[in-house]
């Protein structure tokens, strides 16, 4: 009983901030709203026994994720009235859409068999080991059986570094760094000039 | 499990991963300077792929011996032949590249190990047997698709048409999620063969919907309306190399990967996704055609010329048979020639400043001022039309008749029709070139790499094209033959 | 037999070589090709007919290509080669190859010689096809590409608007001969299940009078019907009375075209066609009543229209349509060895006559109208005898059982054959002939006195004025011909203007001279094998044992009726033009209406442009208007072409740019998709 209290908790909860998400009117409050459908999605996670992955959602999305996105939208200089523009002339249809998908959702999985979901049965091939831990039986499919794709997922957020880099990088030109190298291997007689200029001749550099 | 077995089967994919590490090493430490050597690497090791996997595809492997890491990947007769165009067309793309950046300074040692990611992300798509890998290498290839988009950064709309992709593509992406979970929260499995074996009879209306969403997430790869919106603005407003590129080697992934969904794991519940498709086809194939009607840039026409083949691609596979799914891939690899050759030929319009030349206006003439290039790019045009003596016109044929051979009568005339339409702006290309008088704007001379890879394509597309047609035809069969195997 | 392909492929390719050559090729070598293709198909094409002459020769066919194999229904490119076809062959290439050296003279200052040369040997290759036809597949074939090849050198100087009307003229009047042709070989194939001549021919006596066919919701007698939609064919290609206006028009051809085609070959299609199927005709009695009336009434029109007109070339025309027409009602009277025999000496004299015509007129500086002629034959004296025997070939001078030129022989048999049918209409065709006779005598001789006796008269011709002052024009440059421009100024009143013709050059006269040795004798050392010679026709035509029975029993009047004939309009025409030239006046005016109705051709184009031309103008530009333009354009292309403009419209205004409506419709799919797939 009580789980099936927290589930609704938690299930309408999710939906309520991440529908929160997208109309907040200041994108700081968006991030904010991101990070209690972060929470709520981690809590759902947890109902269902995957503690380890409702622990990811809390670290990395939570920690890592949602803070660069608040660094992100309070670093840039985005002008909200004017991307807002698009949204609200497009809003009323999205929303119908948003509707009509949902209902269709609804009605085509729920009450299709007149409440009663007919999932399919797992094969198995991913159940979680005997009397290990989420994390045991994570490791143990993910270096075995899913080893080809998780080095492929490797390489996606290599091409994602590789991205961000290639966009951004840039030589700056013109700017004087610290090369300390060069400043060590500097002798003093290459940097100082002795010299006895005559009087009233001045110096020659 | 066999590792050693799995890593034989993978050796394409591994050389290309290994290869891309290194390169991005060496692109690291030695710097833009290296750009042309890692290119001519890059583009060794795609070589190199291409005879890993050709012995597959002239043998037309198929069966558990090809199947590797417990059936997530396939690397049978039909990946092959589709990373064959693949590994071709990316190819191309490195080729072709370094002398349009150099144009701008922008050439940088990045993009011949992006394009490489790309291509093993495209590869991992069409051996794809099981959800996950699905994803996996469509998001490979997108990611490194999204920055290629946006790598003229100094260019807003190069920029402009990164930030669309990938907006886009991550919606795409999200429909295409959803759609995966739904299926396999109905079926059990992420795997084509247990969705196959699960769906074997009546069709939840659960899975039915993770179908709609998966077909959906995959159409705005290979920009089937109404999932195309995209394509004119990225083709335009990316940079030439990069758009050929889009326009040939995704394209040809994408539609592999929807005919290895379709067909192997949806294979029995044909009638649930056959009407889509259709749809899809003939609204591509209508305004693929009228949206290019009126387009003053030479690259969006293309882009809504391949929206256009796209939907005769389709065609195909709304017949549903061995002989819809083989034409399909007679179409594709005539397909990735002509667009090839076409971007090629674009890519080699310059004004005397060295830069691009893109309105259609501006080759008014050509044939007077540049016989050879308009020559080249009035062949592309007529074929990309259908007009008989070139090679367009075999895939056309071949796709009409699968598709009147499995009783679609009126979705073949419909297409036979529309491509009327088409080829009015096709032979628009060809009057401005052939009857204007000269614009007098084209004059940089081109690099022999463009030359070569112009006369290569313009010779298959020829109508010496037709040569091939047996061989091309016999392994093709072959592959398709593949994705029939469980029915 | 294999020479045959050579015979009449060689014309094809030399017709390629100066068609596509051109001007690349020059003119010498051009005109080289083609005249020396002609002369080896000429060449190879008399041994050929020898061989017959002599008996040695059998009917063969070679085989050349498979063409149509469809269904029930099959024919080939084969060759065919009997007497009839053998007779063709010497006609049409002797012809040809006289002509193509002809017009090296004729045309040697005309810029587009290859072109002229290349249509020159298109046409034979057209006709020899035609002639050596196994199926009527085939012979529609080289049917079709002569009429191509007589459009083409019609207009061969397209810039003159009368020569593209002209041509187009004689184009549609024989698209309407060319349907009944058609709608003939249909009948045909859907009667015989074949378009094998031969087999057609086999099978046609079995049905004479035995079945009926449904026609415009009428039933006729089949082989009846089958045989007048041919002859509507042969009506339109060798102009007989109704389809025969294109031919007078014609004549806007360079002269050497009239002489080949309008005189010699293409024009005696119908006949050979009509003689090529003979036995089907002769199980076909009433259409043959038809060609025998329509013969007799072309032979009388033509002859009459013939007496008034002042075009030297129309006056030949209009003598060949009506030669046609003896040729046609001798077929209808089943005499159809004379019909080929007078197609045969006609080709010779009137080709002669043509080219004769053609060397007055490039004397004459293409002066064209005989008023403005007179005395010529002291100017040109080869060509006038060249003339002179061409009018007695086709007057038919001769004595009977002694000698006789080549008209001779050929006119009186047909004349005896028509008399000795025995029928209603053979007698009546005896005396429309007889008289046309009489009238072919009269303008032959008219045309004579009129060019080369009398006075000079060219003083008042445009072309002649323009001669002279041409040269005029050119001796201002030279002071040697200083003195006969004085000299010419002073004769101005002797009607010559200063003018004097000149004798054409060696290559027109050369033809001239060969054909007025035809012209003689032809008549009398063929005319025993093609009247009296069964054998010598091994089976190619019907052969009426017994017609050529009561030829030969026919009272002596009949014998001599055509030589009489000949005399009186001979003593006529040389009353009217040589002893008092006020009598043509005379006669004009006391018989005003009558020389208006001949003079304008019994009005026959008039009538036609009311019946026909004007309300198929009116026809083609309501549909044109109406039904082009209104409706097909407008719901068709046009409305299609409305429709693709506006899509593409829509469709870019779609294409907005923004990322929110590019996602929206993304969305919208996807919920179509669904929707569609839960309504289902």
């Amino acid at each position: 009983m009580i789980q099936v209290l927290a589930f609704y908790l938690f299930a309408a909860l999710t939906i309520a901030s991440a529908t929160l998400v997208i109309m907040a009117r200041n994108p700081v409050h968006s991030v904010l709203w991101l990070i209690v459908a972060f929470f709520n999605a981690a809590g759902l996670m947890v109902l269902v026994g995957a503690e380890f992955i409702a622990m990811l959602l809390v670290i990395v999305y939570v920690g890592a994720v949602a803070v660069l996105f608040l660094f992100v939208v309070m670093m840039l200089d985005i002008d909200f009235a004017e991307l807002r523009a698009g949204f609200v002339k497009n809003f009323p249809l999205g929303m119908l859409i948003a509707v009509v998908l949902a209902a269709e959702l609804v009605l085509g999985i729920g009450a299709y068999r007149a409440g009663s979901l007919e999932l399919g049965t797992p094969d198995g091939s991913a159940a979680p080991l005997l009397g290990k831990s989420n994390i045991e039986s994570i490791g143990a499919l993910l270096y075995t059986k899913y080893l080809f794709l998780f080095e492929s997922a490797g390489i996606i957020l290599l091409v994602a570094m590789i991205g961000a880099i290639v966009l951004t990088h840039r030589e700056r030109k013109g700017t004087r760094p610290q090369i300390i190298s060069k400043q060590v291997r500097r002798r003093p007689e290459d940097a100082t000039v002795n010299v006895k200029p005559e009087v009233g001749q001045g110096v020659q550099l | 499990m066999d590792f050693a077995a799995s890593l034989k089967l993978i050796a394409p994919e591994l050389l290309m991963s290994v290869s891309g590490l290194v390169l991005l090493l060496v692109s690291a430490w030695v710097g833009d300077k290296a750009s042309r050597a890692i290119s001519v690497a890059a583009a060794v090791v795609l070589g190199a792929c291409f005879f890993l996997v050709a012995p597959a595809v002239c043998s037309g492997a198929s069966g558990p011996d090809t199947l590797a890491f417990g059936g997530q990947f396939s690397a049978d007769a039909f990946a092959g032949l589709a990373k064959l165009m693949i590994f071709a067309a990316g190819g191309a793309a490195l080729v072709i590249a370094p002398a349009f950046f150099e144009r701008f300074n922008a050439m940088r040692a990045e993009y011949p190990v992006l394009i490489l990611f790309a291509v093993l992300g495209m590869s991992i798509m069409v051996s794809a047997r099981d959800l996950i890998t699905l994803y996996i290498g469509l998001e490979l290839n997108s990611l490194a698709a999204y920055v290629l988009a946006a790598f003229l950064r100094t260019d807003d709309r190069s920029a402009e048409a990164g930030l669309k992709y990938f907006v886009l593509g991550a919606l795409a992406s999200g429909i295409l999620l959803f759609g995966m979970s739904l299926t396999y929260g109905f079926t059990g499995t992420t795997s084509f063969e247990g969705i196959r074996v699960a769906l074997n009879g009546e069709m939840a209306m659960g899975a039915l919907f993770g179908l709609i969403f998966m077909l959906a997430g995959l159409a705005f790869k290979i920009s089937a309306v109404p999932f195309h919106m995209w394509t004119p603005d990225v083709y335009e407003g990316a940079p030439t190399p990069v758009t050929a590129f889009f326009a040939s080697a995704p394209k040809v992934a994408a539609l592999a990967l929807t005919m290895r969904v379709t067909l192997e794991a949806f294979g029995a519940q044909d009638d649930a996704w056959r009407q889509i498709v259709i749809f899809a086809a003939i609204a591509s194939i209508v305004i693929g055609a009228l949206g290019a009607i009126g387009q003053s840039n030479l690259k969006r026409l293309l882009a809504y010329s391949s929206i256009n083949n796209v939907g005769f691609i389709l065609i195909g596979l709304a017949a549903g048979t061995p002989a819809g799914a083989s034409a399909m891939l007679v179409y594709l690899a005539i397909y990735v020639a002509m667009t090839v050759g076409g971007f090629v030929a674009v890519l080699m319009l310059k004004d005397e400043n060295g830069n691009s030349v893109e309105a259609i206006a501006d080759i008014a003439g050509l044939s007077r001022t540049r016989p050879a290039l308009a020559f080249c790019l009035m062949l592309v045009m007529f074929s990309l039309a259908g007009i008989p003596p070139l090679f367009g016109f075999w895939g056309k044929f071949v796709v009409f008749q699968a598709a009147v051979n499995a009783g679609f009568v009126a979705l073949a005339a419909i297409g036979i029709a529309a491509s009327v339409i088409g080829a009015f702006y096709y032979i628009k290309v060809v009057k401005v070139m052939y009857f204007d008088e000269p614009a007098d704007v084209v004059k940089g001379e081109s690099d022999w790499a463009h030359w070569a890879l112009l006369a290569i394509s313009a010779l298959a597309i020829s109508p010496l094209g037709y040569l091939l047609t047996p061989w091309l035809g016999n392994l093709a069969d072959k592959a398709a033959a593949v994705l029939f195997l469980g029915v | 037999m294999s020479s045959i392909l050579i015979i009449v492929f060689l014309p094809l390719l030399a017709s390629a070589i100066a068609g596509l050559g051109n001007r690349a090729l020059g003119n010498t070598v051009a005109k080289s090709v083609t005249t020396a293709g002609l002369f080896i198909s000429c060449g190879l094409s008399w041994p050929i007919f020898i061989s017959f002459l002599t008996g040695a020769a059998e009917p063969t066919v070679v085989p050349v290509l498979q063409w149509v194999h469809s269904g029930n229904m099959t024919f080939d490119w084969a060759l065919r080669v009997d007497t009839l076809t053998a007779i063709m062959l010497v006609v049409i290439t002797s012809v040809s190859a006289l002509v193509h050296l002809y017009s090296w003279g004729y045309m040697s200052d005309d810029p587009d010689q290859p072109r002229f040369f290349s249509y020159l040997s298109l046409f034979t290759f057209a006709m020899l096809m035609l002639v050596t036809a196994d199926n009527l597949v085939q012979m529609f074939f080289g049917w079709e590409g002569v009429g191509l090849a007589s459009y083409l050198l019609i207009g061969f100087w397209f810039k003159k608007p009368s020569a593209g009307a002209a041509a187009i003229k004689a184009f549609v009047v024989n698209r309407v001969g060319d349907l009944g042709f058609m709608l003939g070989i249909f009948g045909t194939f859907l009667v015989f299940q074949t378009t094998s001549i031969p087999e057609i021919l086999a099978a046609a006596p079995a049905l004479k009078g035995a079945s009926t066919i449904g026609f415009l919701g009428m039933r006729f007698d089949t082989l009846t019907i089958l045989c007048l939609l041919l002859f509507i064919g042969a009506m339109g290609k060798s102009a007989q009375l109704g389809l025969h206006t294109w031919l007078p028009d014609a004549m806007e051809g360079p002269t050497p075209v009239s002489a080949l085609i309008h005189a010699a070959t293409m024009v005696t299609a119908g006949v050979f066609m009509v003689c090529r199927l003979s036995p089907m005709f002769q199980a076909a009695p009433d259409a043959l009543t038809v060609v025998t009336f329509i013969g007799a009434a072309t032979c009388f029109f033509a002859a009459t229209v013939g007496t008034t007109q002042w075009d030297i070339k129309r006056v030949i025309a209009y003598s060949t349509c009506s030669q046609l027409g003896y040729m046609f009602f001798a077929a209808g009277v089943g005499a159809y060895g004379a019909a080929m025999f007078h197609l045969f000496t006609h080709a010779f004299f009137k080709a002669l006559l043509f080219l004769g015509a053609g060397s007055v007129i490039h004397a004459m500086h293409h002066e064209q109208d005989m008023r403005y002629y007179g005395n010529l034959r002291k100017h040109i004296p080869i060509t006038f005898w060249a003339m002179m025997a061409g009018t007695l070939a086709i007057t038919g001078v001769g004595i009977l059982g002694v000698f006789g030129f080549a008209g001779f022989y050929s006119k009186d048999s047909i004349l005896e054959a028509a008399f000795a049918s025995g029928t209603e209409m053979g007698r009546t065709a005896f005396w429309l002939g007889a008289f046309a006779a009489l009238l072919t005598s009269f303008y032959s001789w008219r045309l004579m006195f009129l060019t080369f006796w009398g006075k000079p008269r060219w003083s008042q011709s445009e072309h002649i004025q323009h001669a002279v002052h041409d040269e005029h024009g050119h001796a201002d440059h030279g002071h040697d011909h200083a003195h006969d421009d004085h000299h010419s100024h002073g004769e101005h009143d002797d009607g010559t203007a200063g003018y004097h013709p000149h004798e054409s050059p060696w290559v027109m006269l050369t033809p001239l001279i060969i054909l007025s040795v035809g012209a003689v004798f032809a008549g009398f050392v063929f005319s025993p094998y093609f009247i009296d010679s069964e054998h010598f026709w091994q089976g190619a035509i019907y052969y009426n044992e017994h017609l050529i029975h009561s030829m030969h029993g026919v009272p002596l009047w009949v014998k001599l009726t055509a030589t009489a004939v000949m005399l009186i309009g001979f003593v006529v025409a040389w009353f009217a033009y040589i002893k008092d030239t006020s009598i043509p006046r005379k006669f004009v005016d006391q018989f005003r209406n009558l020389h208006a109705f001949l003079y304008n051709k019994w009005y026959f184009d008039e009538l036609y442009n009311l019946i026909f031309v004007k309300p198929a103008f009116w026809l083609g530009r309501q549909l044109w208007l109406k039904g082009d333009v209104g409706l097909i354009d407008r719901f068709g292309p046009n409305g299609a072409a409305w429709v693709v403009e506006k899509g593409a419209v829509v469709a870019r205004k779609v294409q907005s740019g923004y990322l929110y409506s590019y996602a929206l419709v993304m969305l919208l799919g996807l919920v179509a998709a669904i929707s569609w797939m839960m309504v289902q």
